[in-house]
């Protein structure tokens, strides 16, 4: 074997969205693939490793889909940057390896012109091949390579057929054309847009033969899914369901890691003394740990559906049926993904925002993300209605807690439709951009694709929001530990600490929207994550371990506390920034500490009006 | 959708060799014909870009001169957006951004 033949190659794979490309990627490198981050910026980067037949290593980088260099999202421009070898500490690829589908050739040819341009090596793989043999479409092979002047192999990604041939093909072309010069890579005007479509259409037309059975299913289906009736009762059945899968599937595996985690807890504060080590590994670290992955199943179901509508092309659909209604508010047609993904937790929700391409369109969507009511919500909604709201039927058939519950969903969603809208307004005047999709055609998911991008996600999620809770979770263990209570305290010892300093120089502020102590006490543990304040209400009040015993709690609040105080603490938990990890994440997303300001000021703001509004309204109706 | 006739009639204009041309902003469910224009005019209206950006971009997702299009699908509220037939793809978008797609409708 020589010397070339063993240092490894670098090959880009860039194609048009839903060609295959994460199909073939992942034919291409099995597990052997790492997902992080690019520098500075946080679209996902996708690197895999192959061993071509002669030994060589190649390493493969999965790029996002476009559809011309002239990037317009943040994903796009890294696969410009990349294409062209522009991306901080990253080198340019030896070659780049076009993934087109081959049943839907028109823009992908467009694109290849465009990449011939920046004169690095190509290899072109038509994938699909299986749907185009069945369709009949007929495509000339050799004339079609002649012309693009790139060798092309024939794949089917999710059958793993056709993968040896491109690696063998990868492996010649960049030895081949080991010395090649990038050039110079220009936008393209209107002009030279409209001369490559020409150049496209007539090697359509010269090499590709349409299909004799072409796909009729697509269209027949939308005739249902898009219908203006049934399209949006059919939408609305499948976010019922996915809710439903979310809130009650989850639950017996949400126990079970919750019983786990306190399992653990207790385990180790058997083989550690009491003391300070072993009250930072159980409330701090347990605790903080337990705390985040207890949302794992949800995510993972949400993710599945997610993941399941992408892949077969449905979420297109969903998009453009929501869209005049997400433009009313001045939002984009595709922040629909984001804030459905909210409903569970506003951190996937902020980074599933970079599939948008403008950036105050994705600004304004994250900004008004964590307004969509989070699971993590749920636990304090339950409890506080439990206490405060009795339990009548009204109407004959509508629990009237299950009203307040809905009641708190509406206004969630209402409220982001409404801000994005004064954000749009005054904010940033004028018109979204435009709105422009391909509705792609519909296709069966693949299982083994399907089962690793929930792998990829979860991970992902996991990493990320563990990385910033952890810490802070640490952070308000020590705010409410220390100091310790004074020999011969009587009040809970969370009093004496921090947390109960800070709970009790904030309450004036608090007490004209009916906070108590105690209340704005829980608040400040609260802030790590809002199921937490449940924990902390438990702890100043002193009924031991509140989330074994929330009946003693819900009882012990319904003593205390009025009506109105309780709305009040409900109508701030719509809005209150109460979870330090969402801020962390639109820091990171935005690379910048404006925007986690700018959304902590607006939401507490807004909390804090709803809840005097709430307050003061109840007081003056007479349930103060 | 009320003010739709009227644009209607002042941008429809009746070639008598050629047929009827229209903007594709203002063709209804099953209108199909061939793009025979794609503009950069302003038309007063925001797009959030620029016009000639909005026209490079139309041209991109396959909206060029030649092109055949069929509107197939349209939204429940204002009938917007519309999902076109191109060629041999489905393309989604508003009809405000559909403004400057002249299209020359298929005789009956
Ligand atoms: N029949 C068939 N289906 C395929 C093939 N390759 C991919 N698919 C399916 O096509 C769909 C889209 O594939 P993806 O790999 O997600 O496409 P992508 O290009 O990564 O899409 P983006 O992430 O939007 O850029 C998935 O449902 C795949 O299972 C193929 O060769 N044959």
């Amino acid at each position: 074997m020589s010397d070339v033949a063993l240092s490894p190659a670098r090959v880009a794979l860039v194609g048009n969205p839903n060609s295959g490309k994460t199909a073939l990627f992942n034919a291409l490198t099995g597990s052997r693939q790492k997902v992080a981050n690019y520098a500075g910026v946080t679209v996902e980067r996708k690197e895999g490793t192959v061993t071509a037949a002669s030994g060589r290593t190649i390493h493969v980088l999965d790029l996002p889909g476009t559809y011309s260099l002239r990037a317009r999202s943040p994903d796009e421009a890294v696969t410009r940057d990349a294409v062209l070898g522009q991306l901080a500490g990253e080198t340019p690829p030896d070659a780049i390896v076009c993934v087109a589908d081959a049943t839907n050739l028109r823009l992908v040819l467009r694109l290849i012109l465009e990449l011939k341009q920046v004169g690095r090596p190509l290899v072109l793989a038509l994938n699909m091949f299986d749907i185009a043999q069945r369709q009949g479409l007929r495509i000339d092979l050799e004339g079609l390579a002649r012309d693009i002047g790139a060798p092309i192999v024939t794949t089917v990604a999710t059958r793993k057929r056709g993968i040896e041939e491109l690696v063998a093909q990868i492996d010649a072309t960049t030895l081949e054309a080991a010395a090649t010069v990038a050039r110079e890579w220009r936008a393209p005007d209107a002009g030279e847009i409209r001369d490559a479509h020409r150049e496209a259409q007539r090697l359509m037309k010269a090499h590709v033969r349409p299909p004799e059975r072409p796909d009729t299913l697509t269209g027949k289906v939308d005739g249902v899914l898009l219908h203006p009736v049934w399209g949006l009762a059919i939408l609305l059945a499948i976010l019922l369901l996915m809710f439903q899968a979310v809130f009650t599937w989850a639950t017996p595996l949400m126990d079970l890691i919750d019983a786990g985690m306190t399992g653990l807890g207790g385990l180790v504060a058997l083989a550690i003394p009491e003391g300070l080590v072993r009250s930072l590994i159980v409330d701090g670290i347990i605790a903080g740990v337990g705390s985040v992955l207890v949302f794992l199943p949800q995510i993972l179901i949400l993710f599945l559906f997610i993941i399941m509508l992408e892949d077969s092309g449905y979420m297109a659909r969903a998009a453009f049926l929501m869209d005049k209604i997400m433009g009313g508010a001045g939002l984009h047609g595709r922040a629909f993904i984001p804030l459905l993904s909210s409903f569970a937790c506003a951190i996937p929700g902020v980074m599933s925002t970079r599939v948008i391409d403008s950036k105050r369109d994705r600004l304004t969507t994250i900004l008004v993300a964590p307004l969509m009511t989070c699971s993590a919500r749920i636990p304090v909604y339950t409890l506080i209605i439990g206490a405060v709201i009795p339990a009548k039927v009204v109407g004959g058939v509508f629990s009237l807690q299950g009203l307040v519950m809905f009641g708190l969903y509406a206004a969630g969603i209402l409220s982001a439709l409404g801000v994005s809208f004064v954000i749009r307004r005054f904010l940033w005047r004028g018109m979204s951009e435009p709105f422009m999709m391909e509705l792609p055609t519909y296709k069966k998911p693949d299982p083994t694709n399907v089962a690793r991008s929930l792998l990829q996600r979860g991970q992902i999620f996991m990493s990320r929001a563990g990385r910033i809770i952890l810490p802070l979770m640490v952070l308000v263990w020590f705010l409410s530990t220390f100091p310790y209570p004074p020999a011969g305290a009587t009040g809970p010892a969370i009093d004496y600490s921090f947390a109960g300093t800070i709970g009790h120089f904030i309450q004036p502020l608090l007490a004209p929207i009916g906070f108590n102590w105690q209340m704005s006490v829980a608040l400040v543990p609260g802030m790590a994550a809002r199921e937490v304040a449940v924990a902390a209400l438990g702890t100043v009040y002193a009924v031991g371990d509140a989330e074994t015993n929330t009946g003693g709690l819900s009882a012990r609040l319904a003593e205390q506390w009025s009506l109105a105080s309780g709305l009040s603490f409900l109508a701030w938990y719509v809005f209150a920034p109460q979870c330090v990890a969402t801020l962390g994440v639109v820091k990171r997303e935005t690379n910048s500490w404006l925007w986690p300001t700018v959304m902590f000021v607006y939401m507490i703001t807004l909390a804090y009006i709803a809840a005097l509004i709430v307050y003061q309204l109840t007081v003056a109706l007479g349930g103060g | 959708m009320n003010n739709l006739s009227i644009d209607r009639v002042e941008i429809a204009e009746s070639i008598p060799e050629v047929g009827i041309t229209l903007r594709l902003s203002d063709a209804s469910v099953g209108d199909r014909g061939v793009i025979i224009d794609v503009r950069a005019d302003d038309d007063g209206k925001d797009h959030g870009v620029d016009i000639e950006e909005l026209q490079r971009r139309l041209l991109e997702f396959g909206f060029v001169e030649g092109a055949r299009v069929e509107v197939i699908h349209e939204g429940a509220i204002g009938h917007d957006p519309i999902a076109v037939r191109l060629d041999d793809m489905r393309v989604a978008l508003r009809r405000r951004d559909a403004g400057d797609v002249i299209i020359l409708l298929d005789r009956p």
